[in-house]
């Protein structure tokens, strides 16, 4: 078990590696330069940068640069922001980011699973007919409609919430519930599917047949063994809240990571991107073992083998 | 080759060699007559004309139809027959585990012990079900929780029944491992059922079914999915046990072998009625329907010749979803006359010893000697 | 003793005739009410998108400029005359560019889910088939597409390649459908390897080798048939995926170039008139809801009618 721990992270990073090099060929291969801009600067002023930054060398030359630099942690400087490093940039973000990203994620599971278990429950009644409902909400909305027509309804018409920005408690709402409201709706509809089949298995008949109340019956053996296939879909839904923040972000204007990528693609900030997508990348692999060996731990059939 | 018009007797039904030892025998009916002390009715168990339907998109199956018989205290009772003849739906329903929907009881009573089940309700029928009757089902391997210990699955019905302490509850559990011959039981109390083999899964089933003591075993087919060397051990466990504690079994087979080796009396069932029943003896010495013979004949002999077909009943049963007014057994049965197309025969004695049959040509006026 | 022989019957009770394997999941498919409204609706979008320029009532980049003037210069509502759903802010007649928009829609279904069985069904499929090494090889690679958050993939290549020539063609689309389709091919290879790796073992096809049927004909006649099932569920409900993910992109700006509609470039637009005129971001949000729910909803009720654990029951 632990040497299937080890092995899995140790394979983050050949990933890692793959995903850097794709990124950095990629970047450069986009035309132009950090010093585009509306601005036209002189040819000569420009090659100075560009020696000035090690931009003039070869592909590869500059990739062992930003890789040896970003071993040991330095991400580099910024393009775009040229007195700010990008570690400083970054830093001032993540955090945010990140408590977003927790807070959809707790909240997409405390809502998701019950949802789908009060479905399955309930299979073909009302309680199904509601939760399928809302389910189909979450599916059908994009995130970004759902963005703006809940800003639009509980910002501006109720005026319940503030429209943007991060400066306490109700700023956390509706973009945690937006960016939920997808994974809500998957995580439901796997939780019923899963439940449905397990109803189906004949160990709950044994159950049954020891004279258990239909209480324990439920809860010992029938979520039990539902959730557990459920995890597996946890992984997908982690890189789901890692895309989805940057849109929301950028709809509420939250001082994130997320809003400096797409802007960072747009002005060729090359250190910037590299980190924010190795950042991303990082999360997304890590988050994955982190379900993988969560699956392998709670199937004793797995753990034991 | 002898045709249906001659005069048939029922000496050229082959005849079936004792199973059954003579210590066996006599330790059971000790433990038949001890069972029987304190016990409030004629019979444990006592069905009368149940019926169990399924409703399903494409019509009412009448999986079980009519359908009446005993279970004495402490007696084991066969219930045999093909695929999909009613008696594992006939367990189901005596303990009301009859997945609704689609199934359902339709009709009739099942006493036990006096207290007719069906009109418990489903909290007092919770209360019976794991303490009184127990259930071993065909599949170890599916029918246990494959996330949990088997020391806590067996454990469940006697937290749920005895209110025993702790201590006292794993000691239990201990002991029922122990009984059903799982070696160094203490030690794989906080196995998994993946840990354990086939034959082994099943003796945690059986531990099981017996863990609160029941009036009342249902066993489904509970060798069907072991190999044949473990079947013997698992059925002379069940045996064993069923003589040691004086409980009833009602066991479901369609291995002729088996129910003649484990039952006191046995039910032939098809196409969701019964259609023979009586002592394993005499039904096996002496069997009064043509079903019940193509059945012992179909069974390949030792001294069959080789290079000649398998002897089989030609056929498939009825459709359950209409079934005709006619004998349901007529189609395949070479001693088909018209009055067996125009009505359903009853079941009727033949003999005196409780060994009933149902076909018009055994009868007493029948053409069949 | 002489003993009795095998009897000939006198009027056997006939089964009914079993039918084939795809008739009986088309049956079940269309016994499901949900699975028949999901029909209905992408039904609805391909004809949409076909016939889309032809019962459009105006050509989608068309300004109605005089409309517009005569309101006020601000975006006409639904029910005004010519315009049934309305217009943008530059007249351009809301319905026909939603049709325009069914159009990218339905094109970037196809052409997606096209690209990721091209690509994710002989990988899975060479994959499980040889396994060892070549398989081992093939699960990391699609590890490190795995690791990629998808969106951030498709921007760098849709911004990365949006001003060559590839990138220009179809308006933008083609690129869109190549990145979609690049992040999107790994499910449907580890599908079609777990397809493949679980019919390897079976035992028709133990019979087949045994009768010295070459492996490609195994592949191609046994093993692909009978694990189509999974496969063609995971399509459908890919495409919800790749719809939403184009109008994600059309949202942000990346993908598809104006004055084409996507809808979620519909929506960008419409934005900023949400407070007066809302029809411009609601009409475009319920085509996209209609058109998610409708596959997923076809996808769920595939899923269930060839599910081999129903075949042959009721």
């Amino acid at each position: 078990m632990i040497t299937y721990i080890g092995r899995r992270f140790l394979w983050i990073i050949p990933v890692l590696f793959t995903v850097s090099v794709i990124t950095f060929f990629l970047m450069h291969a986009v035309p132009g330069g950090p010093w585009d801009r509306e601005k036209h600067l002189p040819q000569g002023t420009q090659d100075r940068l560009n020696a000035q930054y090690g931009l003039d060398q070869p592909i590869y030359v500059q990739y062992i640069r930003w890789a040896g630099a970003f071993i040991q942690g330095d991400l580099g400087p910024s393009y775009r922001f040229q007195d700010r490093r990008v570690n400083d940039i970054v830093a001032d973000g993540i955090w945010t980011t990140v408590q977003l990203g927790v807070m959809a994620f707790l909240l997409a599971v405390a809502v998701g699973i019950p949802l789908g278990i009060f479905a399955a429950l309930g299979h073909n009644r009302a309680p199904d007919y509601l939760a399928t409902s809302i389910s189909i909400i979450g599916i059908a909305t994009p995130v970004f409609v759902l963005g703006i027509l809940m800003i639009v309804f509980f910002s501006v018409q109720l005026k319940w919430f503030p429209t943007g920005g991060w400066k306490g408690p109700q700023y956390w709402v509706l973009p945690t519930i937006a960016l939920a409201g997808f994974p809500i709706a998957i995580i439901a509809r796997y939780t019923r599917a899963s439940m449905l089949e397990v109803t189906r298995k004949d160990y709950i008949r044994t159950a049954q047949s020891k004279g258990l109340s239909d209480q324990a019956v439920v809860s010992r053996h029938m979520i039990r063994n539902a959730l557990i296939p459920v995890v597996t879909i946890l992984g997908p839904t982690l890189a789901f809240l890692v895309t989805g923040s940057f849109i929301i972000e950028r709809i509420f204007g939250i001082p994130g990571i997320g809003q400096y990528y797409i802007t960072a693609i747009g002005t060729r900030d090359y250190s910037l991107l590299m980190a924010m997508t190795m950042l991303y990348a990082f999360a997304v692999a890590f988050l994955n073992v982190v379900v993988d060996v969560l699956y392998a731990y709670i199937d004793p059939r797995i753990r034991y083998s | 080759m002898v045709s249906a018009e001659e005069g048939v007797s029922a000496a050229d039904a082959p005849t079936i060699v004792e199973l059954s030892s003579d210590d066996v025998l006599r330790a059971r009916s000790e433990a038949v007559a001890q069972a029987g002390l304190g016990r409030k009715a004629d019979h444990l168990l006592e069905v009368r004309n149940l019926s169990t339907h399924f409703f399903t998109p494409d019509g009412v199956v009448q999986a079980v139809d009519d359908v009446s018989f005993d279970v004495g205290y402490g007696e084991t009772l066969g219930l045999v027959g093909e695929s999909g003849c009613g008696k594992s739906v006939s367990a189901l329903s005596i303990a009301r585990l009859v997945p609704d929907p689609p199934g359902r009881i339709v009709s009739g009573s099942i006493l036990f012990d006096g207290i007719d089940l069906l009109k418990l309700s489903p909290e007092d029928m919770r209360k019976l079900r794991g303490k009184e009757i127990g259930f071993i089902f065909q599949d170890p391997l599916t029918s246990l929780n494959p996330t949990l210990t088997i020391g806590y699955q067996i454990g469940e019905a006697i937290r749920e029944h005895m209110g025993l302490s702790t201590k006292a509850a794993r000691d239990r559990i201990v002991e029922l491992l122990a009984k059903v011959g799982i070696p160094r039981p203490a030690d794989r109390l906080n196995d998994y059922p993946f840990q354990f083999s086939g034959g082994m899964r099943q003796r945690v089933m059986i531990a099981i079914a017996l863990s609160c003591d029941p009036k009342l075993i249902l066993a489904d087919e509970p060798t069907t999915a072991l190999d044949v060397t473990i079947q013997a051990q698992i059925l002379e466990l069940i045996q064993r046990l069923s003589s040691e504690f004086g409980t009833a079994v009602l066991l479901i087979t369609h291995d002729l072998g088996i129910a003649a080796g484990m039952c006191d009396r046995v039910n032939v069932m098809y196409a969701g009625r019964i259609v023979e029943t009586g002592s394993v003896d005499t039904l096996f010495e002496r069997p009064r329907m043509p079903y019940a013979w193509g059945l012992l004949d179909s069974l390949p002999r030792i001294d069959d010749v080789r290079g000649e077909k398998l002897r089989t009943i030609e056929g498939l049963p009825p459709l359950l979803i209409s079934p005709p007014k006619a004998c349901r057994f007529g189609p395949r049965c070479p001693y088909i006359r018209d009055v067996c197309r125009e009505g359903e025969p009853e079941l009727t004695a033949r003999g005196s010893d409780g060994h009933m049959a149902r076909c018009f040509a055994t009868e007493s006026d029948g053409w069949i000697a | 003793m002489a003993t009795n022989t095998t009897v000939v019957p006198a009027g056997l009770a006939k089964p009914k005739a079993a039918a084939g394997p795809w008739r009986e999941a088309f049956g079940r498919l269309v016994r499901n009410k949900l699975a028949v409204v999901g029909l209905v609706l992408v039904l609805l979008l391909l004809f949409c998108g076909i016939f889309g320029p032809i019962i459009a009532p105006w050509p989608y980049q068309q300004q109605d400029l005089q409309a517009i003037f005569a309101n006020g210069n601000r975006p006409l509502p639904p029910f005004s005359p010519n315009h049934i759903l309305g217009t943008d802010a530059l007249g351009r007649d809301l319905l026909s560019r939603l049709l325009d928009g069914a159009r990218i829609s339905v094109t970037v279904a196809f052409v997606v889910q096209f690209v990721i069985i091209f690509i994710g069904v002989p990988v899975g499929a060479f994959s499980g088939w040889f396994g060892g090494r070549t398989d081992n090889f093939m699960m990391r690679l699609t590890d490190v597409f795995y690791a990629f958050p998808d969106l951030l993939f498709i921007i760098l290549l849709s911004v990365a390649f949006r001003e060559t020539a590839f990138g220009q063609a179809l308006d933008g689309l083609l690129l869109v459908f190549v990145a979609i389709g690049l992040v999107g091919w790994v499910t449907v290879a580890r599908l079609t390897r777990g397809q493949m790796l679980a019919l390897k073992e079976t035992e028709f096809v133990e019979a087949a080798k045994a009768i010295g049927v070459s492996d490609r004909k195994i592949v191609t006649h046994h093993l692909l048939p009978n694990g189509m099932g999974p496969i063609i569920v995971a399509v459908t409900l890919g495409v919800p995926v790749a719809i939403l993910a184009e109008a994600t992109l059309a949202y942000i700006g990346i993908g598809v170039q104006p004055p084409r509609a996507s809808w979620g470039s519909l929506i960008a637009d419409g934005q900023k008139y949400i407070r007066s005129e809302p029809h411009l971001v609601l009409f475009p949000a319920i085509f996209i809801a209609l058109a998610l729910i409708g596959f997923t909803f076809l996808g769920d009720g595939l899923r269930d009618a060839l599910d081999p654990k129903l075949k042959g029951k009721q």
